[in-house]
């Protein structure tokens, strides 16, 4: 089965760096900080090649299948002789790949951010954090039971609080990260209490246990006790909830556009890449509980958040002008696909198509999302300013971030041969064999994705060119290097990597085809979504003054494309915006942000209406004393059925 | 045959208070300042002891029982006074130095709990009320500690009173338990009592005064008036040991006679449990004062360990215990910190916390270490302790409470929040100034970080506590 110990100095090592660099980072010069975290990265990012190698090429299949490997497994505490909490290493075709993916990533941004935080007070604390997070998800991925997955998504969830709220010194970024970390605990209380359940009823944390096929799950038919669910498809349903919390799946979606207060390099790390797919991953690290139980009736609860998430989040993201709120909200709605497509899956062959592109999606979503955020991190870091309304014209000062984000785009909107296009085409096939409504839905969404991320392309690089204070420049090496890995990364990804050989529910191999017949038509909405982007955006202003002399009233309405552009504007501000998009915005900041502040507000008055009674009077103290004791007295005897007092 | 040995413990105890009594006379007109190390010193000699093994038994005919669980909640609570008693080190030996009130507060704080003691090691009501008073009565001249202060003065007034009108309703509740069965044996009352109005009566009016010393909601509105007016040590003795004494009495004796009778009991826990974890909560969400704020989130906290009480087995008695010692180093955690700056500064409200990271990072990170165990948050010892349980409450089918006592981590987690984001996110123009604590008190500082990472990371802790468990 191959030898895989080596995995263990996957954590050991970020460990090391964040000790080191939180105990005396600031005791040394900043710039070492930044290295040791750097250098730790490095090497579990070659160490996660590796095991990804020896995994896939080396163990291959065992009987036709893909093992499950456990390279630790060790009894961390024993709750009862039969319920252990373990810690381990957990080697299996979607753990290997998460570690790959959080690996990449994390290396690319630790790079990244030596350029990008250089000169920040806080340099050795932001790389202290970023090891943190990096052991919290490399653990969280690895998990060999639910119990080690909720303690390190607990810890994910704290290192994710400590790095929104990095630039402490603005209020909002202490708001939004307060509000990130008590919106997803709020789902977490979802999380625990499934695992909770599913811990009595099935006795076991183990995940092996829970998804094998004669285990207390599969094997066992519970019966349902409620709106037709089992007690396991209600635990199922809830881990479900502390997912969609962490993977900011509508309506708990709230907090991860407000999570753009982070510094840029967080939101790709963390925001984009790696935390918040951490829902997509649980879902599919139960993924055989999830279709067994109950007929797969929960399925159909992640399928729907899923596409619900995708569409409502695409809308909302044609109307933004912060460029982070825009490629927030683009990731909850590619997230809303992933979801999905483990929605719509099965287990055997063919039918667990959907597992397979969830979780191509989320590899190839993983790199051009980064590639995005730290591309927007880049343009940031020139003109100061996140808003689009403040950017344009940059193709010329910015060549390396301008057509790194191009392609970025290009995949993001499903054209081949960017990585996209071919997870993106597996998700609408197995979308489409299991129910067409669901793939209408997330057709329409690929043509608006492919619109508003070409609005910010052609927004920032092209457009009319602004007035910039200093004339921007392009990014140091540092930054722009990790910007060209990644997007030589989202080249090939997609047709080099045999993801169907790799990664299918049953574990055996599949060979995946790009189905034309769909293909074909989901391109084409995705370049009808660029083309309207460009009419609209990419306006050139400098045509030179002598020749709208010559043509005279034919120049101005050539220039001003036969008053296209104006009807178009006016069908699509006025109707689009007005109509449609922005009421769904308004829905969003205050229906459902309301309700969670209505929450808070409800709390706080209960609270106020409570202190009167704490009135410093010990007559009172007395009364309510005993008043307390005879109302539970009578309450108790009146349960036991003593209210006649014969005793 | 009596074996006197059992009782080592509070043999050794007692022999330090007499020893202090001698010392403060033989040192009339001398410095008295030594008496703080003396005691501190022979103190700790004497958890060094407790940590030899002791057999399990009976003496006086079952009025005095030990088994190693008993024996090692000493211990646990002993840990807690040692790391206290460091902590207060400072504010003993000058505050009062002049005064000629040096052995005073060892004395009160001994005789205590040696009170609790005889609670937790109890096995007839007679030692056990006998246990309660003698804890409850030092703790009003401790509350009233600081005379010149009006607020001190009422703290111990309130508390008295209040103690007093818990004590009759408790000893109202033992005689009926004594008119229904005819004994006060704990093992006879088990054998004896039986389903009736009477007997209800009895049981919850006896469970009521330890209600009382936990800070169940609704006998709990004496807690954050005392913890406020009292001088700091105090109010981190009583939120911390006194509470947790009073919490494995409360386990222990429902334990020994409620077994056949949780119809009775059950319910009025189960709505303490709710009551106690959601008002406590609600009211800390709004404390301005640091003091008073960690009074109530130790009343929420009590609420959680009911969890661990309902469910009443060896796992629900293993997670109470280890519970209640992660929740003494957190809480100690926290009240040191409190203490140590209140006593350097006086400097008691939360907003002075602003900043406080730029100028004392290493306390503020022994504040953040305990606030996240209180509040749950991994990895460190509070998250497993509310962990274990969340899990025997489930496991006993108690989901809705446990739904509510995770709302209620939830709002918790806010609060606890407050105090981090004032700490470490907040910029104030006269931030709290560097200062250097005494050695004594930094080890007591030092000794709870251990503890909070000790008791969560090194799982062999709760293998021994569960171990212990099975004898009760």
């Amino acid at each position: 089965m191959g030898d895989f110990t080596y995995t263990i100095w996957i954590f050991v090592l970020p460990v090391a760096a964040f000790l080191i660099t939180g105990l005396f980072g600031s005791r040394m010069p900043a710039k070492i900080s930044g290295w040791i975290g750097t250098a730790s990265i490095s090497v579990v990012f070659l160490l996660a090649l590796r095991t990804a190698y020896q995994y896939f090429f080396q163990v291959g299949f065992v009987d036709g299948k893909r093992p499950t490997i456990f390279a630790y497994k060790e009894v961390w505490m024993k709750f009862s002789d039969t319920l252990t909490f373990d810690m381990g290493i957990l080697i299996d075709p979607i753990s290997v790949m998460m570690l790959v993916v959080v690996a990449t990533v994390s290396f690319m941004v630790h790079i990244y951010s030596i350029g990008y935080m250089k000169g920040d007070p806080g340099y050795y604390r932001f790389f202290a954090f970023l090891s943190l997070f990096s052991v919290a998800m490399l653990g969280l991925v690895v998990a060999t039971n639910i119990f080690q997955i909720y303690f390190f998504w607990e810890l994910v969830g704290l290192s994710s609080y400590l790095l929104i709220g990095f630039y402490y010194e603005k209020p909002s970024a202490v708001a939004a990260a307060k509000k990130a970390f008590i919106v997803t605990r709020f789902a977490d209380l979802g999380f625990l209490i499934g695992i909770l359940l599913l811990s009595y009823y099935a006795g076991t944390f183990d995940f092996m246990t829970l998804v094998s096929e004669d285990g207390p799950l599969l094997a066992q038919a519970a019966p349902p006790v409620f709106m037709g669910l089992s007690v396991f498809g209600i635990a199922l349903s809830l881990i479900f909830i502390g997912g969609a919390g962490k993977s900011a799946m509508f309506p708990l979606h709230i907090w991860l556009p407000d999570a753009m207060e982070g510094p840029t390099p967080v939101s790709a790390l963390i925001h984009a890449a790696t935390m918040v797919v951490a829902g997509v991953y649980l879902v599919a690290r139960l993924f055989p509980a999830y279709h067994g139980v109950d007929g797969g009736a929960v399925l159909h609860l992640v399928a729907w958040t899923g596409a619900i998430s995708s569409l409502f989040a695409a809308i909302i993201a044609m109307t933004q002008d912060d460029i982070k709120r825009v490629l927030a909200f683009s990731t909850m709605s590619q997230i809303g696909y992933m979801m999905l497509a483990l929605g719509v899956s099965g287990m055997e062959g063919h039918d667990g198509l959907g597992y397979m592109a969830s979780m191509f999606h989320l590899f190839t979503h993983a790199m051009f999302k980064a590639l995005l955020f730290l591309g927007a991190g880049s343009v940031i870091h020139a003109v100061h300013s996140n808003l689009m309304s403040k950017m344009g014209g940059l193709h010329k000062y910015m060549k390396i971030t301008s057509w790194t984000f191009l392609i970025a785009c290009l995949a993001i909107s499903g054209i081949p041969p960017f990585s996209g296009f071919f997870s993106k085409d597996e998700i609408l096939v197995a979308a489409f064999e299991k129910d067409k409504v669901l793939w209408a839905i997330e057709y329409i969404v690929a043509g608006i994705t492919a619109f508003y991320m070409f609005r910010i392309y052609f927004g920032i690089f092209w457009g009319k060119k602004r007035e910039y204070h200093h004339a921007p420049h392009e990014s140091p090496l540092v930054m722009t290097v990790p910007l060209i890995i990644l997007a030589g990364l989202t080249m090939v990804i997609g047709w080099a990597l045999p993801f169907g050989d790799l990664m299918m529910p049953d574990r055996a191999a599949y060979h995946g085809h790009i189905e034309w017949s769909l293909a074909i038509p989901s391109i084409l909405i995705g370049a009808v979504g660029i083309v309207t982007a460009y009419i609209f955006y990419f306006k050139e202003t400098n045509l030179p003054d002598r020749v709208s002399g010559a043509f005279g009233q034919w120049y101005v309405w050539a220039k001003d494309k036969f008053y296209f552009d104006e009807i178009y504007q006016f069908f699509a501000h006025k109707i689009m915006f007005a109509g449609v998009a922005a009421p769904v915005a308004w829905f969003d900041r205050h229906i459902v942000d309301g309700f969670y502040n209505g929450l808070a507000w409800l709390t706080e008055t209960f609270s106020y209406l409570l202190e009167g009674w704490q009135s410093g009077r010990v007559r009172q103290y007395a009364f309510t004393f005993v008043a307390g004791l005879l109302v539970i007295l009578f309450a108790v005897l009146y349960l036991n059925g003593f209210m006649d007092f014969k005793g | 045959m009596n074996n006197y040995i059992l009782m080592r413990d509070e043999f050794v105890l007692l022999g330090i208070i007499l020893l202090l009594l001698v010392a403060e006379i033989m040192l009339i007109g001398k410095n008295r300042k030594i008496v703080a190390g003396i005691a501190t010193g022979m103190f700790m000699v004497h958890t060094v002891i407790g940590f030899f093994p002791l057999p399990e038994g009976v003496l006086f005919g079952g009025s005095y029982r030990t088994t190693h669980l008993l024996h090692n909640m000493k211990n646990i609570m002993n840990v807690g006074v040692v790391i206290l008693l460091l902590q207060t080190w400072t504010w003993a030996r000058e505050e009062w130095s002049g005064r000629g009130r040096m052995s005073e507060f060892y004395l009160l704080i001994f005789s205590t709990l040696l009170g609790m003691y005889y609670m937790v090691s109890s096995g007839d009501f007679l030692m056990f009320f006998l246990g309660l008073e003698l804890a409850s009565l030092p703790i009003g001249g401790l509350a009233a500690y600081d005379l010149s202060k009006m607020r001190s003065a009422e703290a111990g007034a309130k508390f008295i009173l209040m103690a007093g009108l818990a004590s009759a309703i408790s000893l109202f509740g033992i005689s009926m338990i004594y008119g229904i069965t005819g004994s006060l044996y704990f093992s006879e009352v088990a054998q004896n009592f039986h389903l009736s109005g009477l007997g209800t009566i009895g049981l919850l009016f006896f469970i009521s005064g330890l209600a009382f010393k936990i800070s169940l909601v609704p006998f709990h509105f004496w807690t954050p008036d005392v913890y406020e007016g009292a001088p700091v040590p105090v109010t981190s003795y009583l939120s911390v040991i006194s509470k947790a004494a009073a919490i494995f009495a409360l386990a222990i004796v429902l334990f020994l006679i409620g077994r056949e009778f949780v119809s009775i009991w059950k319910p009025a826990i189960y709505w303490m449990a709710v009551l106690t974890m959601t008002v406590g909560n609600l009211f800390a969400l709004r404390q301005k004062n640091m003091k008073r704020f960690l009074a109530f989130s130790s009343v929420a906290q009590a609420g959680f360990i009911l969890l661990g009480i309902l469910s009443f087995d060896q796992m629900g008695m293993a997670a109470v215990v280890y519970f209640a010692a992660i929740y003494i180093f957190s809480n100690l955690a926290t009240f040191g910190v409190v203490q140590v700056i209140s006593l350097k500064t006086g400097k008691e409200n939360m907003d002075d916390y602003n900043g406080l990271y730029r100028t004392n990072p290493k306390l503020s990170l022994v504040m953040l270490l305990g606030l996240f165990s209180l509040a749950g948050i991994p990895p460190v010892a509070g998250f497993f302790g509310k962990f274990f349980l969340f899990m025997s409450a489930a496991a006993h089918g108690y989901y809705w409470l446990v739904i509510i006592a995770v709302i209620n981590v939830t709002i918790s987690l806010y609060y606890y929040l407050l105090v981090v984001r004032a700490m470490f996110l907040r910029k104030s123009d006269t931030p709290i100034e560097p200062f250097q604590a005494e050695m004594p008190v930094k080890i007591g500082l030092a000794l709870t970080v251990v503890g909070i990472l000790a008791l969560g990371l090194y799982s062999p802790f709760y293998d021994f506590i569960l171990n212990l468990s099975t004898n009760i």
